[in-house]
């Protein structure tokens, strides 16, 4: 347990700092960095948490590939590097509303967590004792669990993102393509196709 | 107290145990691409400094070491010596989950698989940081190319790797490959094996994909403005993460440490030394591609992983799904 806690609080504390340095820096490119550190973070907490699998996931789909993706957009677009101090002000009255959200939210979470407890099953709150017996009866991994739930109780919502993720995925698609006429393609199959009897021609 | 100062004495002397062969093995790697490469081309390669040119390498490390460390004025200084360094890292952090032999790996983590993926996946970073911030334009075109290279082959990666856990049913590697008992995955899965090599070179940055290097027209891309021990930190980082993928090849394919047939003689040799055949044969591949094969064009090369590998490999994991729920073969 002590680890665990000396952990959380790590890896907390950490994220919390970087993301203030994702607000606070200048230069755009530097938050983008701190956001990926605090993508770690977040990871870092899920491991204690243990789940495993969701970390794993974590920084391979937003540190592997959205916070590059990011990156990329911001490095291209060669943005300058902004004077904060004017427009801090202008965005404060829509913060304060989001803020104060987020406050009633943890208050809401806090009120459920705040139940008194019958002292005579303390025992059983004792996170190494329900972990151990648990585990050692029948150990199951991260994965298997998801499997058990997505695919049986709530395989709806499960076809419904995909379906989500299809329609975007198709959407962004049809917002960027469009065929251009003017520029050489290469055809393999033509290439390939090729033999030496038709490619060499005498022309007179 | 004493109980948590043996515990960092015990991680600290196995993580050396784990890093101090990997850079001796990049620096006789070096010096075997260019063996091989010189014999190939009908030249002697290397074979001064030391009995045939053994000591080579560490020479090339000793002067990389001693000269001079070059700062760009216009650089941007905290990035640009962060991104070697990370990159070199990175490269080392994976192989704390790699199976050398049976019960001979440093942390068995049963989600083996999912860490390579991830960690393999932040060495875009070093590269695309070192890229922007040397503030030169050969740099920073070089990083982004090879940023998307790397991106792009990852997903028919992940997809062939997918195939793989189907048949394993696990995302232990020791499971993987104690699963490979009866048959290694190169039989059943060959296509697929094709494709994770080719795909491993580009994920590399290998020859025929060394578009990031490309001296030709980039001046070797995204390492341009380094020099000295920035320089030899992205080769060393280059060097381990080509080892890695020949030893996932080994481990995904290639049944790693199980010898070929179960033979009495085959059984008693140590299961490290077939894993260790097994990745220096892939290596040997890796090198015998570079000089053979002429280099990409990049939309050739983009055309390769989206259009070739992405369908075909999705094609192999329907089918792959399919005949083991048909014949209620899943595990």
């Amino acid at each position: 347990m002590f680890a665990e806690n000396i952990f959380f609080f790590f890896f907390s504390f950490l994220s919390i700092i970087f993301s203030f340095f994702v607000i606070i820096s200048k230069n755009p490119v530097h938050s983008i960095l701190s956001l990926i550190l605090v993508f770690f973070n977040a990871a870092g907490l899920l491991i204690v948490l243990g789940a495993e699998f969701l970390a794993m996931l974590f920084i391979i789909v937003y540190v592997g590939a959205v916070a590059v993706l990011f990156l990329f957009v911001i490095m291209m677009l060669n943005v300058k590097v902004t004077n904060l101090t004017a427009s801090v002000y202008r965005y404060l009255p829509i913060s304060c509303v989001f803020g104060s959200i987020f406050f009633l939210q943890f208050l809401m979470f806090l009120y459920l967590d705040l139940v008194s407890v019958n002292t005579n099953y303390l025992y059983l709150l004792d996170n190494n004792f329900i972990n151990e017996w648990t585990v050692s009866l029948a150990p199951v991994t991260n994965i298997v669990v998801l499997g058990q739930l997505l695919y049986t109780y709530y395989s709806y919502l499960f076809i419904i993102s995909g379906v989500i993720l299809l329609v975007s995925m198709l959407g962004a698609i049809s917002l960027t393509l469009h065929r251009r006429n003017d520029i050489k393609k290469q055809f393999i199959h033509k290439q390939i196709e090729r033999d030496f009897n038709s490619s060499i021609v005498w022309k007179y | 107290m004493t109980y948590y100062l043996i515990l960092i004495f015990n991680i600290v002397l196995k993580s050396l145990a784990l890093i101090v062969p990997l850079l001796v093995g990049v620096a006789y790697l070096t010096l075997l691409e260019r063996k091989v490469m010189a014999s190939m081309q009908q030249r002697r390669g290397p074979n001064v400094v030391g009995i045939f040119g053994m000591l080579q390498a560490f020479a090339d490390g000793l002067k990389l070491f001693v000269k001079e460390t070059i700062l760009p004025s216009s650089a941007n200084t905290l990035i640009f010596i962060l991104a070697p360094i990370i990159t070199f890292l990175i490269s080392l952090f994976v192989w704390a989950v790699i199976p050398f032999n049976y019960n001979s790996v440093f942390v068995d983590i049963n989600i083996g698989v999912l860490f390579i993926l991830a960690i393999s996946s932040l060495g875009v970073y070093g590269i695309i940081t070192s890229g922007w911030s040397s503030n030169s334009k050969w740099s920073f075109l070089g990083s982004l190319r090879s940023a998307a290279q790397m991106i792009s082959y990852e997903v028919s990666i992940g997809i062939i790797i997918l195939c793989v856990l189907l048949c394993s049913g696990s995302l232990n590697l020791s499971e993987i490959v104690e699963s490979q008992r009866k048959v290694w995955y190169i039989l059943p899965l060959f296509p697929l094996f094709v494709m994770f090599f080719i795909s491993g070179l580009a994920e590399t940055n290998r020859a025929p994909f060394d578009l990031p290097e490309a001296e030709a027209e980039l001046v070797s891309g995204y390492s341009t403005e380094y020099s000295a021990m920035g320089f030899a930190l992205f080769f060393l980082g280059e060097y381990a993460n080509m080892i890695l993928m020949s030893t996932t090849v080994t481990i995904y394919f290639l049944g790693g440490w199980l010898p070929p047939i179960d033979f009495i003689v085959f059984n008693f040799i140590p299961g490290f030394f077939w894993f260790g055949l097994k990745t220096t044969g892939v290596l040997f591949l890796f090198i015998w591609v570079r000089a053979a094969y002429p280099r990409y064009r990049y939309d050739q090369l983009m055309r390769l992983g989206w259009k070739v590998f992405l369908p075909f490999s999705l094609g192999w994991l329907l089918l792959i799904s399919g005949i083991l729920l048909g014949f209620d073969w899943l595990i």
